[in-house]
């Protein structure tokens, strides 16, 4: 079965997924990713939005993180205030799911402004749940599209701590969570060197070349010593994830929607 | 509390220079209420919510806003907000002062204002550079295990602004569905509106643990069915999801926003939302 690179890339998220999770999700390339996983390999995923809905299981994938599908299909749904305090500050997550605009070899995030804070050149959404959910949550996932627009030598503004623009800050500042363990993009996956925390290709999507990564990656990417290739999507893993889409393009009224 | 029509309540307890919040997150958005602001002409507002989407899109695009106290600022799946970055990024109408947060830190602080504290404390912020660019992000020492907390004013605004279900004749107000910060926003607010759906004799059947607003608690309940929409209300009507992806198109360029907003909004009749 062919595939697309968008495809490769949300299964290949979806796997890192384990059956056991708590997981805060966050919109976008996250949600289907999360919700990929809970349709086939670990249907125990418990899955919480930060609009306060808690185990939800939507039929189709929500546009904003406030779905009507949310709560409707949610164990409980709490207020925003509850989720942020007792959920996710009070240590209940096990893994949180996050995308962003711009990312550096330390897995810290920019969704705030490109260009100066005070005159940007692109006014981006800002940190929403994403600052605390990265110190809060056991570990990270982060899932992104590769280029070398995105994946920077130097964010124009820190949103969100990944290892720090160090690669050691989290311990400096006494955070005990792990942060950011897997970075997932239409190319590769990247993980955390041992040691110094900056992201290395573990693994390359079939019919990837180093030299794509390389030129795909504004800073002068690294490679584990072992590099192997990532497992292309199964057909089962293909058609629950285009079943998924093809819910959610008719339930939202247009063609789209990741 | 009064039962009132959505331009006397605003008249009333909106004014001119106001720190307004108008809360909602994703589900029961009062546009209703907040194209009542934009008819009346309202300036200089504070405007405080956690994610301004398509309502605080269209009041900064009309020139209501001064100032902007918010945590993500988007079209939620869909992309930016181009009045919101057309405001920031060019001055147009007019600059926009911001003041920016993370959601904990926003929620933290209505529940502080509504608890009646000088300021709210919890785990955040910790690494990123959002302290530097807003000096009211403050940090403290535990005085029990010397862990450095983030510290934030509580929000206190002159107005809040939610929409709900139901009323019943006492204007006891019942809110169901995703819960986001309305209680906090109201409770923590010197003046408080609600519109709703409908106004009943009783909530009638419910769980003990109903999430309901005492009528004394609120100064203005008024009736505005489809208040909410492009929003939705849990148990009424779904979110418009195709206008939200529509909205991006209509908003990309000042004048067919404007356009847009001359025949849906100014020239409109009160209280019917889009």
């Amino acid at each position: 079965m062919s595939y697309t690179s968008a495809e490769m890339m949300t299964v290949a998220a979806a796997r890192a997924l384990g059956g056991g999770d708590i997981c805060f999700v966050g919109i976008g390339l996250p949600s289907a990713a999360c919700n990929l996983a809970r349709l086939t390999h670990a249907p125990g995923l418990r899955l919480i939005y930060e609009s306060g809905t808690i185990e939800t299981r939507p039929d189709t994938l929500p546009l904003s993180i406030g779905d009507p599908e949310l709560c409707q299909t949610a164990l409980t749904t709490v207020g925003v205030p509850e989720i942020f305090r007792y959920w996710l500050q009070g240590g209940r997550i096990t893994v949180g799911f996050l995308g962003g605009a711009q990312i550096d070899r330390y897995a810290n995030l920019n969704t705030t402004v490109i260009g100066p804070y005070s005159r940007p050149k692109v006014r981006l959404p800002g940190s929403g749940g994403a600052s605390e959910i990265a110190a809060s949550c056991g570990k990270i996932f982060i899932i992104m599209r590769q280029s070398r627009r995105s994946f920077v030598e130097r964010l124009d503004f820190l949103t969100t701590l990944g290892h720090g623009r160090s690669g050691a800050e989290r311990r400096a500042l006494g955070i005990a969570t792990q942060g950011p363990v897997l970075v997932v993009t239409d190319l590769c996956t990247m993980t955390p060197e041992p040691e110094t925390n900056e992201m290395i290709v573990a693994s390359l999507h079939p019919g990837v070349s180093r030299e794509q990564v390389v030129e795909s990656t504004g800073w002068p990417v690294r490679f584990a010593p072992v590099v192997n290739e990532t497992p292309a999507p199964a057909a089962a893993e293909l058609e629950a994830l285009r079943d998924l889409q093809a819910r959610t393009a008719r339930a939202h009224g247009s063609a789209g929607a990741e | 509390m009064e039962f009132l029509s959505l331009g006397e309540a605003v008249e009333r307890f909106v004014a001119d220079g106001d720190q307004v919040a108008m809360e909602g997150f994703t589900h029961l958005i009062p546009f209703a209420a907040g194209h009542e602001i934009i008819r009346r002409g309202r300036r200089e507002l504070t405007l405080i919510r956690m994610t301004p989407d398509l309502l605080y899109d269209q009041m900064i695009g009309m020139g209501t806003a001064r100032r902007l106290v918010f945590s993500w600022g988007g079209n939620p799946g869909v992309g930016s907000l181009h009045r919101f970055r057309d405001a920031v990024e060019n001055g147009w109408p007019a600059p926009i002062e911001i003041v920016e947060h993370s959601h904990a830190a926003m929620a933290n602080a209505y529940e502080a204002g509504a608890a009646g504290m000088p300021c709210a404390v919890f785990r955040g912020y910790r690494g990123t550079d959002l302290p530097e660019v807003n000096p009211g992000i403050r940090f403290l020492r535990c005085p029990f295990t010397g862990e450095e907390l983030a510290c934030v004013a509580s929000l206190r605004p002159d107005v809040a602004i939610v929409h709900a279900q139901k009323a019943d004749r006492e204007g006891n107000v019942m809110v169901e569905g995703i819960l986001g910060v309305q209680k906090e926003a109201v409770l923590a607010a010197r003046r408080a509106i609600v519109t709703v759906e409908e106004v009943v004799d009783e909530l009638g059947p419910r769980s003990p643990n109903a999430v309901i607003l005492p009528g004394w608690t609120l100064s203005a309940v008024c009736l505005a069915p489809g208040g909410a929409r492009p929003s939705y209300a849990h148990g009424y009507y779904g979110r418009d999801n195709a206008f939200y992806l529509a909205w991006d198109a209509i908003s990309r360029e000042r004048e067919s926003f404007l356009e847009w907003m001359r025949r849906n909004v100014l020239e409109a009749p009160p209280g019917e939302a889009r």
